[in-house]
């Protein structure tokens, strides 16, 4: 008496529900911009045109895109295996650790082609580590992941305040933040791409880290789908019994996904302090670890659903405080509860649509449902 | 001839593109007891949904004691005089007897007053009926038999005059199915109507004045059971001819090929569920192990297959022993020729997310013709899983398609594949055929037969005593976690269910 599970096509599951899903968003939203006095056609236009209208400001969408593709993919990963790691946000800032230390140890001395693997390690490695400790006590405590990575994010943040403010900031400086990074710690932007195309680009910060979150999204789908690692992660992530039964060593594999988890997460960090900050200063996280979870729903924690997602997350970032700027009543507050409407239709109500799109599809053409028209023999 | 209790007239109702129930033509004359038979997916249960105000029908009329209705919620077939007894019961297992019967139709904010009142009907349903049930027991200690008595009292306290029953054997001991017959012929006599759904042919036959075989969502014959037999039966339902009997010669047994010694197992709570079981499987035999649902069969074979630690005893494979007590892993014993079709294939044996391909190595995944270095063979697993589907005729026939579209019988046929398929020494089998239909468990059955002559153990937990009964060489009967006595094939029904139920009739044991 359950009703059938009534399979549709790939174009509609994982483009057109997310699709409508974004509208009813943005149409939300519009009654919004609506309440407070302004005209959401032009609301809508502006923040178009501050995420694509120039060079410029596509370079800038694409940089904020950088840093929500590593943390949606962090969380996807846990994901598969069951996992909801709230902690990126932590992992990520802690791991910013790592990657100063190799810019700050080798930028006089080493080319940027060398610094930066060093960094992606030690990013990594910050991250992961970071991360084994909350998944070690899932594995062998059975303390709840969820409640650990967010009281992580916490310690992590109060370490940083007192390593940025007592340890690393330089004895002269006002504010709490490490010295700059030379030219060695310093990665190259990616404004030729923009440039060859006739766009210009003033100073957008958008780096290789770009490049390097785009062949993560890539192993990551690798590791998921096609390896034996990532076989068992999802037997996991789906049945823990099963997982059990077919002999996976349940506190391995959790402390593994957790540490590769982190190790995304912390690469987050390359981004913004080798790519544009080119030093560590408080908070430069800003929401990306927590927007990560956003998008790896709305992306359905596939990497070719993260991509996109972070993609839109960047225009509102970008198109956001273009948008702010220009229309006086809408302030950065605003952005937000924009941005929560996004997360609200496309991840939390993201099957509201579902059953009555399921239904059209299932009585426009039975066969592209997958269901036979009549049904075979039993057995 | 007096109005029908319950007409339906042309009854549609689909799902998508799957239509449950195509123009169900249906009468059930009142003070009956009516069976409705079908296969799993026959539409039965999709039926009494809509009768019972769950679904509402496409189209098609629903008549009441000859007045057409709309029955759009429970409660609305409650106020018609509609009871359900749902399979998996309804109650509150930590609250009294009295107060799930009261529970949704309590009157008033003070409970006292509709206490008393309930206290008073239990009491007169007691007498009419024969239900006895300490009105003042809590439910979740009362066995099983006796909380399907509760929901039984629940509806006639609404008023019911005619009660569904659904599967409502499936959880009882042959002797607590026995006193449900009778307790349902005596609400036949005091004028109720009755409706039994099941897919168990022999309960039908004992029981029921009328019955309805559906097969693919529509109605395909009524017959007065007096007129029909169970071969006429099953052929409907199934729509050919079926082998009831298993045909099998002889077992030869041969060398211990597991040795189970003492074993005591908890389960989550601390709760002692097998104590002390000692027996020994051989190679050449199946071997049952035939006991009513929670009596310990399922806490036996999860330590014995390595997912479950066991307190105290051993387990010994081909003579070298199993760590039953500390880290078991359930990949090392499939390496050692292990194989479990576990009881749950929804959530144990098999991942319904994952394509037909990935279910088909779960546990193997860590074999060499599955894998590439650390990647997987796609290629090999898609062609092994090709070759299990052509083998077992598992249907679909697409290894891309997700297990959860599979139907109950090619699921657990997936799970049957991939273990016998690696060619294990022992197998171990927990409700090979529950949720399969008739067509496919004839399969299970001759599968597990030719395991046996080809020297393999087979090890059989099932509640279907009838199963065990007929596949087994040794019948072991469990009850509260023990092992209460050994017979052979040939051990009546009777002599069976009386172990199961815990009576020792030698006064020896």
């Amino acid at each position: 008496m359950s009703v059938p599970y009534a399979k549709l096509p790939r174009w509609v599951d994982y483009g057109l529900i997310p699709l409508i899903n974004l509208i009813v968003a943005f149409i939300v939203a519009g009654f919004v911009v609506l309440l407070v006095g302004e005209n959401p056609f032009r609301a809508a236009g502006i923040l178009f045109e501050g995420a694509f209208g120039s060079g410029q400001n596509i370079a800038y969408t694409l940089f904020y895109a950088t840093n929500f593709i590593f943390t949606g993919l962090a969380v996807a990963v846990a994901f598969h295996c069951g996992l909801f790691n709230i902690g990126g946000e932590g992992q990520a800032y802690i791991a910013g650790l790592g990657v100063s230390l190799v810019a700050l140890s080798f930028d006089s001395t080493l080319p940027w082609w060398i610094t930066f693997p060093l960094a992606i390690i030690a990013a990594a490695v910050v991250g992961a580590l970071w991360a084994l400790i909350p998944a070690y006590l899932q594995a062998k405590r059975g303390s709840h992941i969820v409640i650990t990575t967010i009281m992580f994010n916490f310690i992590a943040a109060s370490i940083m305040v007192y390593l940025l403010v007592d340890v690393l900031k330089p004895p002269a400086e006002q504010a709490p933040q490490t010295r700059s990074f030379l030219e060695g710690g310093q990665l190259p932007k990616l404004n030729f791409i923009f440039e060859s195309l006739g766009m210009t680009v003033r100073s957008a910060p958008l780096n290789i880290s770009f490049l390097l979150a785009l062949l993560m999204a890539y192993l990551v789908w690798l590791l998921i789908w096609r390896t034996k690692l990532g076989y068992e992660m999802r037997t996991m992530g789906h049945s823990p019994k099963a997982a059990r039964y077919a002999g996976i060593d349940e506190a391995r594999i959790i402390i593994v996904t957790m540490m590769i988890s982190g190790a995304l997460a912390g690469m987050m960090a390359l981004n913004p302090l080798m790519g544009d900050q080119h030093r560590m200063a408080l908070d430069f996280v800003a929401g990306a670890g927590f927007v990560g979870i956003a998008v790896a729903l709305m992306g359905r924690s596939h990497p070719a659903g993260i991509i996109p997602a972070s993609i839109l997350f960047g225009m509102l970032y970008q198109g956001g405080a273009e948008l702010a700027f220009d229309m006086p009543n809408i302030s950065r507050d605003m952005i937000v509860i924009i941005q929560g409407l996004v997360i609200l239709f496309a991840g939390a109500l993201e099957h509201m649509f579902r059953p009555a799109i399921q239904t059209l599809f299932a009585s426009l053409s039975p066969s592209s449902v997958g269901l036979p028209v009549a049904k075979g023999k039993g057995a | 001839m007096a109005e029908p209790a319950i007409e339906l007239i042309g009854i549609n109702k689909s799902f998508g593109a799957v239509h449950a129930n195509r123009d169900i033509h249906l009468a059930i004359p009142r003070g009956t007891i009516h069976g409705i038979i079908g296969e799993n997916g026959a539409g039965k249960s999709t039926l009494m949904s809509i009768l019972y105000g769950f679904y509402q029908a496409d189209s098609g009329e629903i008549r009441v004691a000859g007045k057409p209705t709309v029955i759009h919620t429970p409660n609305q077939a409650i106020q018609l005089g509609i009871g359900m007894v749902h399979q998996h019961f309804m109650l509150v297992p930590n609250f009294t007897v009295l107060e799930n019967v009261i529970l949704g139709a309590e009157g008033e904010p003070l409970l006292n007053a509709s206490i008393a009142k309930a206290r008073g009907e239990l009491a007169r349903l007691e007498r009419e009926y024969g239900l006895e049930v300490d009105p003042d027991a809590i439910v979740e200690e009362l066995p099983v038999g006796l909380q399907q008595r509760v929901e039984i009292l629940k509806a006639l306290y609404r008023g019911a005059d005619i009660l569904i029953l659904d599967e409502p054997t499936g959880v009882l001991t042959p002797a607590e199915a026995d006193h449900l017959f009778r307790i349902l012929k005596q609400l036949k006599d005091q004028g109720k109507t009755v409706v039994l759904i099941t897919h168990k042919l022999r309960e039908i036959m004992a029981i029921t004045d009328n019955v309805t075989v559906m097969r693919q969502g529509t109605v395909v014959a009524t017959r007065e059971t007096k007129k029909t037999t169970v071969e006429e039966l099953a052929e409907m339902m199934v729509g050919r001819r079926v082998l009831l009997r298993v045909d099998k010669g002889e077992a030869k047994p041969n060398a211990v090929k597991l040795a189970v010694r003492n074993l005591t197992v908890k389960d989550s709570r601390g709760v002692t569920m097998v104590s002390d079981v000692s027996f020994d499987v051989r190679a050449g035999e199946i071997v049952g192990i035939a006991g009513v649902a929670g009596n310990g069969q399922s806490e036996l074979l999860e330590a014995i297959s390595g997912i479950r630690r066991a307190e105290s005893g051993s387990v010994e494979l081909d003579g070298h022993p199993i760590h039953v007590t500390g880290e078991a892993d359930p990949g090392e014993l499939r390496d050692r020729g292990l194989a479990h079709v576990p009881e749950d294939r929804h959530h144990v044996g098999l991942v319904l997310a994952f394509e037909e391909n990935e279910n088909s190595i779960l546990g193997y995944h860590d074999q060499e013709e599955y894998l590439n270095g650390v990647f997987l063979d796609i290629g090999a697993i898609l062609k092994d899983a090709r070759g299990k589907i052509e083998k077992y005729d598992i249907r679909p026939t697409n290894p891309r398609l997700k297990t959860a579209n599979f139907s109950g019988g090619n699921q657990q046929k997936i799970v049957l594949a991939r273990e016998m398929e690696q060619d294990p020494g022992v197998l171990i089998v927990g409700q090979p055929t529950r949720g399969v239909d008739v067509g496919a468990i004839e399969f299970i059955h001759r599968r597990l037969i030719e395991m046996r002559d080809l020297g393999k153990a087979v090890l059989l937990v099932s509640v279907e005593l009838d199963e065990v009964r007929s596949l087994s060489d040794r019948i072991l009967v469990m009850f509260a976690g023990r092992i209460v006595g050994e017979r052979g094939p040939d051990a009546s029904e009777g002599e069976l269910g009386l172990l199961m139920a815990g009576v020792h009739k030698e006064a020896a044991e």
